[in-house]
């Protein structure tokens, strides 16, 4: 067994002269503090990554900096699904008696820490060295080449993916600590300046700073009973180039075996948290992971299925198109989002009911997937 | 970086080449020492004719450097070509998916690149 004790996050946006080892100890200062834990008790690491401050021992430079001497620690690097795989890791580690409270931690100052450019450039490397990255594509046009099929196998309109940069811009006004604090249409999103068509500018998360961080312990720390259910990873490619076909895609198997290891149907998911790099991103996923059907997860925006106050609540903190995306503490906010309503502790973006969640991360080009289950014990 | 015996455009030759593998009869695009399907190192270099069909385009109208910004916009695609493998190139910005295409070469951001046109 492992419990989601404590969590922590930054606001995202501008953390203008904060370094990347800054925004990770502020968060798991946050996060430790939240557990009710010390930092000497803390005896696991985890990190992601920093392209700001790129390190071969990142996990050892941040306990250094931060002050502790663990008895287990690395970094994990998977893009977008690093945050996830961090948190599967960890309850294995954690529920094999290994570690006691594994802090996972991550934080970037992307957006002031370089310049927008660099940051595109960086992350394009993603990209085949000799086949992709001389033909000068960027992240979103690797999403853009996704975008153009997913819509033509399935009727999906530029207009059906705006719908999904609406509600997660709705949902970040309810959250002081988001990067967008102003509503948006769907008509403002059509209006965008385009970026790799049929992408626009609000169809794409933006850069940020920020840092989030959780600990996950063997046994609860306190009142709040937060529970890895299961979880399961998939990897097909790593290329856009050599993706499977749209029905083979990662999501799927990994949310399969995410069910078998888990025990649990998406019937019995109060809460959802899914990666949305891309307005596309999420509308695959939630088609993929089962909760709507293909080409009718717009429809479901439409409807208030997604809503704070609807049967399924989404990313209530707004996810990386309103929120922000700092890198690895991007996807991990959403984590954090996801045990602050299952403790009741959302405050004004509280849902009813987020008595089980489900949880997804993507990286690469829908290339990595980690599908997770959190359930509240009482 | 397996060195291609049959020269193509990644080595700046007016060409596109895939592996075709003499154990399990895949092809595939990416150039290594085996076949990615079947583990067996009897792989051969083949040139590609040269014609396919649009699998995804996207149109890139904001790019990283300065270099590839003097060509924006311009059309990323997708292509399954005839052989049976699926390649990035770049085509013409009125490409739809479905359309069968050629290609032909040009230079971008001061590289050989494949350019995929409509066949009529």
């Amino acid at each position: 067994m492992s419990f989601i004790t404590g969590v922590g996050l930054t606001p995202f946006g501008k953390h203008a002269g904060s370094s990347s080892l800054d925004l990770m100890s502020r968060a798991a200062e946050l996060a430790i503090t939240d557990a009710g834990l010390r930092r000497a008790e803390i005896d696991g690491i985890l990190c992601g990554y920093s392209t700001v401050s790129p390190h071969i021992m990142l996990a050892i430079v941040f306990a250094e900096h931060f002050g502790i001497t663990p008895s287990y620690a690395h970094a994990v690097q998977v893009g977008g699904a690093t945050g996830l795989a961090m948190a599967m890791l960890a309850h294995h580690l954690v529920d094999a008696g290994v570690v006691r409270h594994m802090l996972v931690v991550s934080g970037e100052n992307r957006l002031t820490g370089q310049s927008r450019d660099a940051s595109i450039l960086a992350l394009a490397q993603v990209g085949h060295p000799v086949y992709e990255v001389p033909l000068g594509p960027t992240i979103p046009a690797y999403y853009g080449l996704v975008a153009s099929r997913y819509m033509h196998e399935f009727n999906v309109t530029q207009e059906d993916l705006a719908e999904f940069a609406v509600l997660m811009r709705q949902h970040a006004l309810a959250h002081p600590g988001a990067q967008f604090h102003d509503a948006i249409t769907v008509t403002d999103v059509m209006a965008s300046k385009p970026v790799a068509l049929p992408l626009k500018l609000l169809d794409c998360c933006p850069v940020s700073d920020g840092g989030a961080a959780f600990v996950v312990s063997r046994e609860p720390t306190g009142q709040d009973r937060v529970r890895v259910r299961g979880c399961a990873q998939a990897h097909t490619h790593q290329h856009v180039t050599a993706a499977p076909n749209l029905s083979e895609l990662g999501a799927e198997i990994a949310i399969a075996r995410a069910k078998k290891a888990a025990g649990i149907a998406i019937s019995d998911v109060r809460y959802a948290a899914v990666y949305d790099s891309f307005t596309i991103t999420l509308a695959m996923l939630l088609e993929e992971l089962g909760l709507a059907k293909r080409g009718e997860a717009a429809a479901r925006v439409r409807s208030g299925y997604f809503s704070r106050d609807g049967e399924m609540p989404l990313n209530t903190h707004g996810g990386l198109l309103s929120y922000g995306h700092c890198g690895v503490g991007g996807a991990m906010a959403h984590l954090v989002e996801t045990q602050l309503q299952m403790t009741g502790r959302a405050e004004q973006r509280q849902v009813r009911d987020a008595s089980v969640a489900l949880l997804h991360g993507d990286g690469g080009v829908l290339s990595s997937h980690v599908s997770m289950f959190l359930e509240r014990v009482r | 970086m397996t060195v291609s015996s049959v020269p193509d455009w990644t080595s700046g030759h007016e060409a596109v080449t895939y592996q075709v593998c003499g154990s399990c009869g895949g092809s595939q695009y990416f150039r290594r020492a085996f076949c990615a399907a079947c583990g067996s190192a009897d792989i051969a270099d083949r040139q590609a004719s040269g014609e396919g069909t649009v699998y995804a385009t996207s149109l890139v109208c904001r790019a990283a450097t300065e270099q590839t910004r003097a060509h924006v916009p311009y059309n990323i695609v997708l292509v399954d070509i005839a052989e049976g493998c699926r390649m990035m190139a770049h085509g013409d910005a009125t490409l739809a998916i479905g359309d069968t295409v050629s290609v032909r070469f040009t230079q971008f951001a001061g590289q050989l690149v494949p350019y995929f046109e409509k066949v009529r």
